[in-house]
């Protein structure tokens, strides 16, 4: 969107890096514990650890460019 | 593709979701309290954008066109995201694991050449012109008559299509999750009125491209994941072949992987399908039918801040159409070979008509056995696995094609990814509910209200019954979502409205913007008169189904042919009535189609961009992309 409003890839990259930090932190515990789900697959992949961390970075970047007040 | 449409088409999805509710089983997945965060989390945030947005909502060009201000990205975003709901990608994972990658060409041929189409040739007069909607531009070519016509049309089939939406996704929470019905609907609707009721067109479309984002952080680890559990794409394809061959089919097994080669006779391929009802029938009819005339996505373009971003959302959307087969048929395809029981043998998925034959009473045992034993049989279930449903064994229940992506889920994903993969389900329904709801008011307010019943209001009533008009339709929609459930029978035709109207529909437009002989009286009568021929085949076949035979040119048509055949024949009929009508009544003035018709319309000046931003630059690559994958899986 254009114009002076919050940009809807702030709302985004809001969302993302709290549901990445949320994975992030549930896959480390899960790696240290040793602590996996019963019935999932592919556990030794650690994809919470992954996919968290990727979620993250991504969320922190459209948060961080994307920040309302930002100059363009 | 087409929203509530396709899924039928190819799987029987929503049509036959009541029978799902006939299983009495155990849920798919059970939620950890970090998935109830995270789904709780989705709902804050689309509460947060509706009221965030209503602060900036007040004028009637920003609460029903979103201050025509996005910009090519998220107008393009918004465009595909309106039509990728839950049953699409649900209901195509299905279609895959039944037909293999031939059901990719609902989002390959039966898209992208449409959304170039639209945004190269039809783009600048809808645009131009400054309609608000669909119906609008009707009123501009032909006149008030067809608008109403169009209007009223578009009105109901969005509201009842909202409603079988919801109801849609109140089943598949219910039987993936184990919620109650009244949960899901009300918690939906009441956040849809919300946001959308707030925010306008503008938080629908922000939600929207919110829901792509989370559509892919959420699905896109099943393929990922299957992929290396099968051995890459040379191992998927191996040990699809081996079980292929194992099973009693007509058709080759490597016909999974061809789009194109084996459709030269029906027989052929595993849809049952021919390359011309494809190309003609969903290539050319359904699809132009819905990518450019349907004001659901129609509208999202709409609301781009300029021409070039108007004429670049269609086309930047077709990237992202092309690439949705990978979250969606791959998870079909690796679901045919990495589903497993419980006790680690291979898992076979069966249609809705099984799972209701096998329907289990409150004791455990079955209501019909006979019946289940029957529908069975034509199935290629192990002996084994046919006597233990039989007897009702403990963890024998019977899954359908259509839970192979959310089985994939539970099967890749733990706490929290689990709740990701869930959130975009329900993104994905709301979303639905918001556009059918959002363009529902626009069309309720530009082409109903103010033409018919109060035309000399200021803009901030026309806001006040935008608003009122999306309350209402909620409440209507809900209405819809229980009389479906109460009567079953009405799914069909609530679900048959949109083939009835898309072809007359795209008929009266491509002669209206094409052709600037068609008169006034023809747009009108053509229209119309599609619009009864069209229902006219559909109760036909309805009530007679022998008559399939006879719409769909082949005693063997499945009913996909027929929804494609008769939007043909439908599309042909409005064609004579308007050529016709317009030979034999008084064209208007040229002048006066300025704006409106190709050849009459000096289309303004766009700045002088760089090649690498011009939208002729990337429609060819598009163009080369989609000609490549053809090719390539040919």
């Amino acid at each position: 969107m254009r114009g002076s409003g919050i940009p809807i890839w702030f709302f985004i990259g809001v969302l993302l890096t709290i549901y990445g930090a949320m994975i992030l932190v549930y896959g480390v515990a899960e790696w240290t514990t040793g602590n996996y789900p019963a019935g999932v697959q592919l556990t030794q992949l650690h994809t919470p650890v992954w996919w968290g961390g990727l979620l993250t970075a991504l969320g922190l970047l459209y948060v961080v460019k994307f920040r309302p007040g930002r100059s363009k | 593709m087409f929203g509530l449409l396709t899924a039928p088409i190819a799987s029987g999805f929503p049509g036959s979701l009541p029978a799902m509710l006939l299983f009495n089983t155990e849920p798919l997945a059970h939620l950890r309290s970090l998935d109830v965060v995270v789904i709780c989390l989705y709902f804050a945030m689309v509460l947060w954008i509706g009221f965030y947005l209503k602060g900036r909502t007040n004028t009637s060009e920003e609460f029903f066109m979103a201050g025509r201000e996005m910009t090519a990205w998220i107008a393009g975003l918004s465009f595909v995201s309106a039509n990728l709901g839950s049953l699409e990608l649900m209901g195509w994972a299905g279609s895959a694991y039944q037909y293999g990658i031939l059901a990719t060409h609902w989002y390959w041929i039966g898209a992208i050449p449409a959304m170039l189409f639209l945004g190269l040739m039809m783009m600048p007069f809808y645009y131009v012109c400054k309609t608000h909607s669909v119906p609008g531009y009707l009123n501009l070519r032909y006149g008030e008559h067809a608008r109403s016509v169009a209007a009223f049309a578009f009105a109901v089939e969005m509201i009842l299509m909202s409603g079988v939406n919801m109801f849609a996704m109140a089943v598949v929470m219910k039987v993936v999750l184990g919620w109650d019905l009244n949960f899901s609907i009300i918690v939906s609707s009441l956040a849809v009125a919300a946001y959308v009721g707030l925010g306008g067109l503008r938080s629908a479309i922000f939600n929207e491209v919110l829901q792509f984002v989370l559509i892919w952080g959420g699905a896109l680890l099943v393929p990922i994941l299957g992929l290396i559990q099968a051995g890459g794409v040379s191992g998927l394809k191996t040990k699809i072949m081996q079980n292929l061959q194992t099973m009693s089919s007509t058709v080759a097994p490597d016909s999974y992987f061809h789009l194109w080669r084996d459709t030269g006779t029906f027989a052929a391929n595993p849809m049952g399908v021919h390359w011309t009802g494809i190309v003609f029938g969903l290539g050319f009819v359904i699809s132009f039918g819905y990518w450019t005339t349907d004001f659901l996505v129609v509208q999202r373009v709409l609301a781009a801040h300029n021409l070039r971003a108007a004429r670049m959302a269609p086309i930047i959307g077709s990237f992202f159409k092309m690439a949705v087969p990978f979250i969606v048929i791959l998870p079909g395809l690796l679901g045919l070979v990495l589903l497993q029981n419980p006790d680690g043998s291979h898992r076979q998925l069966v249609g809705e008509d099984v799972t209701a034959a096998c329907t289990r009473a409150t004791a455990g045992g079955l209501e019909n056995s006979g019946a289940c034993s029957a529908a069975m049989a034509k199935t290629n279930l192990s002996a084994d696995v046919q006597q233990k449903v039989l007897s009702g064994a403990p963890d024998s229940e019977l899954h359908t094609y259509n839970q192979a992506l959310p089985l994939m889920m539970v099967r890749y994903m733990g706490p929290g990814l689990l709740g990701l993969g869930i959130t975009a389900l329900i993104a994905g329904f709301m979303s639905g509910m918001a556009g059918n709801v959002s363009a529902f008011s626009t069309v309720w307010t530009y082409d109903i209200y103010k033409p018919l019943i109060h035309k000399t209001g200021s803009d901030s009533h026309y806001v006040m019954v935008g608003r009122l008009s999306i309350i209402t339709g909620v409440i209507v929609s809900i209405g819809a979502a229980y009389l479906v459930q109460q009567f079953h029978g009405i799914m069909d035709y609530v679900q048959a409205l949109f083939s009835i109207f898309v072809a007359p529909l795209l008929a009266t437009i491509l002669f209206g913007m094409f052709w600037k002989r068609a008169t006034r009286l023809a747009g009108f009568l053509g229209l119309l008169t599609g619009i009864i021929f069209s229902a006219s085949l559909f109760m036909w076949v309805k009530f007679n189904p022998a008559a399939l035979a006879t719409v769909a040119l082949s005693p063997d048509a499945k009913p996909m042919a027929e929804n494609v055949f008769r939007a043909l024949w439908a599309f042909l009929f409005t064609a004579i009535v308007i050529m016709v009508t317009s030979a034999i009544t008084k064209p208007r003035p040229v002048t006066e189609l300025e704006g409106l018709v190709y050849g009459a319309t000096k289309l303004p000046a766009e700045e002088p961009a760089p090649w690498f931003k011009r939208e002729w630059t990337w429609a060819i690559v598009a163009v080369v992309i989609f000609a490549a994958l053809n090719i390539i899986f040919w």
